[in-house]
């Protein structure tokens, strides 16, 4: 195999939405969808003589965040202005941190690869630090044919919502583990309940910095890299990993015509167009110093005792690698199975366990949920707190199974029924499908039966083919609904074996 | 070292201040003058002493994450250059 022309970089940057109720510096609500302009005060508008108070929650959510991403919590953190001019920030500046972030160097862990040959890597973070959110700016449909009319509307209400901005090292090689990052630290973020995390809505937002390293012809030399590129617009995760894709390509290109690597272009701002599938020049890149940060004088520090630190260390929920672990370990689950249903969100992780809990074996636990809980939840496009069958019955049902009183088939029609009627009960749903157990001696006339009438099936049995027994099954259950294949098959063996 | 005109020039833009040419000389030498200051402060000896990242002596002003009233829209926007019956209008941003 040939060396690939060029390696792709990509570093993320992901702003999330802290779930508080009220704004990073003032009480206004953060509540999205609200008509314009009806959550803002003095400070979120940046009227003169107002003054910023910080909101306790939100340093909570960024410490219990951090320490999720196995980051150092700084025992001292403060508050910069980053200045710069935008209609959608009412004060010219917005609060952030600069140089002590509340939090700094974590990784996470992704797995990259498919599922036979899959590893683990180690995504290292640079920081992650507190800033306030800026407005929207809604742009004008009814003005577009008249220029003159033409502006631009802005809306306060998302000013001063509390974000967590994510910065990971250039540790990413490609669109797939971009990916696999961001849907390893979405699934975190929510199991960890401190972000709604809905890219729609934007209280999840992604910018890709790439640029490509060329292997250097001279085979002591450093690669070639080409000059970083921000890629802003990203929508959604598909988004991310195209547009990385397509830009990666596009620098090797570019860097093929005109030559220039790294320091000798600037560093650019593109944006993603979904549409046509390809960056456009957005800006180039303001050097850090243009943002002219200095120490936000209305804010004082925050001091933070290692105590607290532990105090919220203590409080962390099972995050998703280590339950997906105890699945395997615990349950003796396929970690395929586990990954699936650790994948799905903690309400399904904790609805899996509470059928094991309730006597359900591991296995057909697992099985359920994979095909029969989450169909249901996608066909009916509801979360699992919806659910109409609640663990308890499930785990009735898969008893009932596990004891032989019913088959996985009648299983599944008692199962439609639960899900159906709602108010009905496990045992009632089974009387009402005219289930019962079929007694041995019951069955063992029906086997005799079937296998007197099927002399042909008896001889190839005879002959070594056991598994023609499975042409029975079929009529055993017209017989009668209630026969268990399983013991059908059992017990015909039996008899032939017998005679 | 002092500033020169270019770097002024610079900063006035990013602060979005319109300098005349006759300004622009005259904050090239004051702000001169400020920096001549700092450089002065460079000098004391600072072995072993903590920066100063703010003036007061206070940390931990942290207020509980309780809603508080908003102000009405229509006072919101009473003050600004242009606006409509819900937002703020600014010159088109592309």
């Amino acid at each position: 195999m040939n060396a690939p022309e060029y390696t792709t970089i990509v570093g993320l940057e992901v702003h999330v939405q802290l779930k508080t109720a009220s704004k990073l510096f003032c009480r206004c609500s953060t509540q999205f969808g609200a008509p314009p302009n009806t959550q803002v005060c003095p400070v979120c508008l940046g009227l003169p003589g107002s003054l910023p108070v910080l909101n306790a929650q939100a340093v909570q959510l960024a410490m219990r965040t951090g320490l999720a991403l196995q980051c150092r919590i700084a025992n001292f953190t403060k508050w910069d202005r980053k200045n710069y001019f935008y209609p959608d920030l009412p004060k010219g500046y917005q609060i952030s941190q600069f140089d002590l972030p509340i939090c700094a160097e974590g990784f996470l862990e992704i797995e990259i690869g498919s599922e036979a040959t899959a590893t683990r890597k180690k995504i290292r973070l640079v920081r992650a630090h507190l800033e306030e959110d800026a407005g929207k700016s809604l742009h004008d449909e009814s003005a577009t044919r008249d220029r003159k009319k033409s502006d631009t509307r802005i809306d306060l209400n998302r000013t001063g919502t509390p974000l967590l901005e994510i910065v990971s090292e250039p540790d990413i090689r490609s669109a797939e583990e971009a990916k696999s990052y961001l849907t390893e630290l979405k699934l975190l973020l929510e199991y960890l309940d401190v972000s709604d995390c809905n890219m729609q809505e934007g209280s999840l937002r992604v910018d890709a910095n790439v640029n490509v390293h060329i292997p250097n012809k001279d085979p002591n030399g450093k690669p070639i890299a080409t000059p970083i590129v921000e890629v802003k617009n990203l929508n959604s995760f598909r988004a991310v990993e195209r547009a990385i894709q397509y830009e990666s390509a596009r620098q090797y290109q570019l860097w093929q015509q005109n030559g220039l690597s790294i320091g000798q272009a600037p560093k650019q701002t593109r944006g993603w167009d979904d549409q046509d599938g390809i960056t456009t020049l957005q800006r180039e890149k303001e050097e850090s110093a243009d943002y002219r940060y200095f120490p936000d004088p209305d804010l004082v520090p925050v001091l933070i005792e290692e105590s607290e630190i532990d105090h919220v260390l203590q409080s962390l929920c099972e995050l998703p690698q280590t339950k997906r672990q105890r699945f395997v370990s615990e349950y003796q689950i396929k970690p395929y199975d586990a990954e699936v249903i650790v994948s799905q969100g903690l309400a399904i992780a904790t609805y899996f366990e509470s059928l094991i809990k309730l006597g359900s074996t591991p296995k057909r636990a697992a099985a359920w949920m994979q095909q029969d809980v989450l169909r249901t939840l996608r066909d009916q496009d509801i979360a699992i707190d919806q659910f109409a069958v609640t663990p308890c019955k499930l785990a009735g049902l898969l008893v009932a199974i596990e004891s032989g009183k019913l088959d996985t088939t009648r299983g599944r029609e008692v199962f439609n029924q639960l899900v159906q009627n709602p108010q009905i009960e496990v045992e009632a749903a089974i009387d009402s499908l005219g289930i019962v157990q079929v007694d041995n001696q019951a069955m063992e006339q029906l086997c005799a039966e079937l296998l007197a009438a099927n002399p042909d099936v008896v001889e190839k049995v005879k002959s070594g083919n056991a598994k023609a027994i499975g042409s029975l099954v079929g009529q055993a259950k017209k017989k009668n609904p209630n026969a268990d294949p399983r013991v059908v098959q059992e017990l015909c063996l039996t008899i032939i074996n017998a005679s | 070292m002092s500033l020169d005109r270019a770097q002024v020039a610079k900063i006035a833009l990013l602060a979005r201040l319109s300098l005349s040419e006759q300004e622009l000389d005259s904050a090239t030498e004051q702000l001169g003058k400020i920096v001549g200051l700092f450089r002065q402060l460079e000098q004391v000896n600072t072995d072993g002493i903590e920066p100063l990242v703010h003036a007061i002596e206070l940390h931990n002003v942290l207020a509980a994450d309780q809603l508080a009233p908003s102000i009405e829209r229509e006072l919101a926007l009473k003050n600004a250059p242009s606006a409509d019956d819900e937002c703020f209008r600014v010159n088109a941003v592309l």
